[in-house]
């Protein structure tokens, strides 16, 4: 099975000179939120190898839906990059907006890095609002962004 | 893949010739202050024309204070709302200061080594070296050393302090720091004003190479252009083996780019300041918001240059293990260490009177002229060492500033190949085992820690960075001083 068909219907990588540039699906925003998370961490490794021995909480919070997204991604690439986590699975748990805030809690599973057992592929520098993109229908989302690499 | 994808500009950006090299965005919106400048040839032009870079420039041209011109150097490309390969001077009283105008990796930049070897003394060691340096500089994804660590009041003082920090603990030679940039000390660096989790990505990632287009090299000087500016920085012979060292402020500094976007996001509201892009933000040079950037920047500066100093003692080092002999034997001298990404107070000349302005240089190198003050002494009666990374496996090259650089780019060139394929792209075509195969066959060891990042930094990928150098040259923002060619690459 080729990445493309593994991934199909969560995230695809779009062309970008010099950077990461992802597009990632949902039915709702959450599960988008959760795919999006999913492709930051198949770009820095093979996603499927990091096993889920591991259940936190993180959570997110922004003015804004598009400053939301950033920090999800950013809160996730500084528990790497601060604690040698790598996550794999995803689930939004809580979901709050309210005029002033949007507000999310997620259960994350992943387990420490280990060079050994998780291929080495390009690290994440940085999430960006270049190009962020958020498309919200009525049964469908699509949230577009680039990590700078 | 062959996702539908508007690569485009939203506009199209009128251009005007001015000769070979030279071409000028007019002031065709009326919100534009100044024109924009591009400095290429008819190719890498043509290939700005396909993204957004030129649209960007003329964004640039808008910002409040900017002198002169908005300014795209040959390797110019699409960036975050700036163009990477540009340069921006706003007024130090009535123009802005933008973090997007400095980028996400603040001061990655470039060191570089001379060695008192030949290439012909050196490749019975090259591979055992590379192995060695491989093993001493932690590099690609989630990389750390584990006998090195510092302490939160360690990276306090390293910030502040900058390589002198280090030196004092050993890790460097006490004629190091002035051979970089700002005497790898950055002024007014701030802790007070970093971030926490800033602090925290820093903690473990000092002395990292990172991944990406950072890298490490040995090389050979292949080409003398310049004999007396060559000799001068050290660099005597043909053949002669030189090590250079690519990287930025990790962590770090993304995390206090990061945080002061979101800062200049309220600033713009704040402020009343009206932008064409939302990623251009910024604030007025004198509000408290720039202040406090300027001195948070300042610390990742100090971060970066540190960082370097680092990698630099333990390639030493792996000299001194590999040949079992002291590292000042075999040279290993900094010839310079200069910033791609930084803001900076500067004094410039503008219609005929002397004045400070915010410089704002984002992918692109200071090229001083000679008899600047800022030029190390040594230096002086030549100018500033101009360093252009390759990518991997092409040539790097050697450059000097210019007082024609002080009149046309606020003293300033360009800073690298910059990329003409997609990653996704160059990976669909290049796989990690065949460029490694390839480099070796033409006699340059390679050691990376991924495969897929040789396949995305194929040299294919890139623009050619003899270009570049070349137009810099027939510009005269910086000219040739000699072209160097890897012997072995290392790579996160």
């Amino acid at each position: 099975m080729s990445k493309t068909e593994k991934f199909a219907g969560k995230f695809e990588f779009l062309e970008h000179t010099a950077d990461v540039y992802i597009r990632a699906h949902g039915r709702t925003m959450a599960e988008a939120y959760e795919n999006a998370a999913l492709a930051m961490f198949e770009t820095m490794t093979d996603s499927d190898k990091i096993a889920q021995t591991k259940e936190e909480t993180v959570e997110a919070e922004a003015e804004d839906q598009y400053a939301l997204l950033y920090n999800w991604l950013e809160t996730l690439l500084v528990k790497f990059e601060t604690e040698n986590m790598l996550y794999s699975k995803f689930q939004i748990t809580d979901w709050k907006e309210t005029s002033e805030a949007f507000q999310i809690k997620a259960k994350i599973w992943g387990e420490p890095f280990d060079p050994k057992k998780h291929p080495q592929k390009v690290a994440v520098k940085a999430v960006t609002y270049h190009r962020m993109v958020i498309i919200q229908e009525v049964d469908r989302v699509v949230l577009e962004f680039i990590l700078d690499i | 893949m062959g996702e539908s994808e508007s690569r485009a500009a939203p506009e199209r950006v009128p251009l005007e010739k001015v000769n070979d090299y030279t071409w000028q965005i007019p002031k065709y919106k009326p919100a534009m202050r100044v024109p924009g400048v591009i400095f290429a040839n008819q190719a890498l032009l043509e290939k700005m024309q396909t993204d957004r870079t030129l649209w960007q420039c003329s964004n640039v041209a808008q910002l409040p204070g900017i002198y002169k011109h908005a300014i795209t150097l040959p390797d110019g490309h699409e960036g975050y709302g700036f163009p990477i390969g540009g340069v921006a001077a706003t007024d130090y009283d009535n123009g802005v200061i933008s973090p997007g105008g400095v980028g996400y990796d603040i001061n990655c930049g470039v060191r570089l080594l001379s060695t008192t070897l030949t290439e012909a003394e050196i490749r019975p060691k090259l591979a055992p070296l590379a192995e060695t340096i491989f093993r001493n500089v932690p590099s690609g994804l989630g990389s750390r050393r584990k006998d090195f660590t510092i302490s939160s009041r360690d990276l306090e003082s390293l910030v502040v302090e900058g390589v002198q920090w280090l030196i004092n603990r050993g890790l460097g030679w006490a004629e190091d720091a002035e051979h970089c940039e700002e005497g790898g000390h950055m002024a007014n660096a701030n802790p007070d004003k970093v971030s926490s989790t800033a602090k925290s990505r820093g903690l473990t990632q000092i002395g990292t190479l990172g991944s990406g287009n950072h890298f490490l090299e040995i090389q050979k000087v292949d080409k003398i252009f310049n004999q007396k500016t060559a000799k001068a920085f050290g660099l005597t012979h043909e053949g002669q083996v030189t090590v250079m060292i690519h990287c930025g402020s990790r962590g770090y500094g993304h995390q206090v780019c990061s945080d002061y976007l979101r800062v200049m996001e309220h600033a713009v509201q704040k402020y009343k300041i009206s932008l064409p892009d939302r990623e251009l933000a910024c604030a007025p040079g004198n509000s408290s918001e720039a202040r406090d950037y300027i001195e948070a920047m300042a610390c990742a500066v100090n971060y970066a240059f540190c960082n370097r100093q680092a990698i630099m003692h333990w390639v030493r080092q792996s000299f001194q293990q590999v040949y079992r002999e002291d590292p000042e034997k075999f040279g290993l001298k900094l010839v310079y260490d200069v910033a791609h990404n930084i803001a900076k107070l500067e004094t410039h000349n503008i219609d005929g009177i002397d004045k400070k302005v915010w410089v704002h240089r984002k992918g692109a190198t200071r090229a001083f002229p000679p008899n600047h003050s800022a030029v190390p002494a040594d230096y002086r009666s030549e100018g500033q060492p101009v360093l252009i990374p390759g990518s991997m496996g092409t040539s790097s090259w050697v450059l000097v500033g210019t007082q024609k650089a002080m009149e046309l780019t606020f003293g300033s060139t360009a800073h690298g190949a910059g990329r003409m394929m997609s990653r996704s792209a160059a990976k669909r075509q290049y796989w990690g085992g065949d460029i490694k195969t390839a480099l070796e066959k033409r006699g340059i060891v390679v050691r990376a820690a991924s495969a897929s990042v040789l396949a995305e930094e194929a040299d294919p990928a890139y623009k050619n960075v003899d270009v570049v150098a070349d137009v810099s040259d027939k510009v005269g923002i910086a000219t040739k001083v000699a072209r160097l060619v890897p012997i072995a690459v290392v790579k996160g």
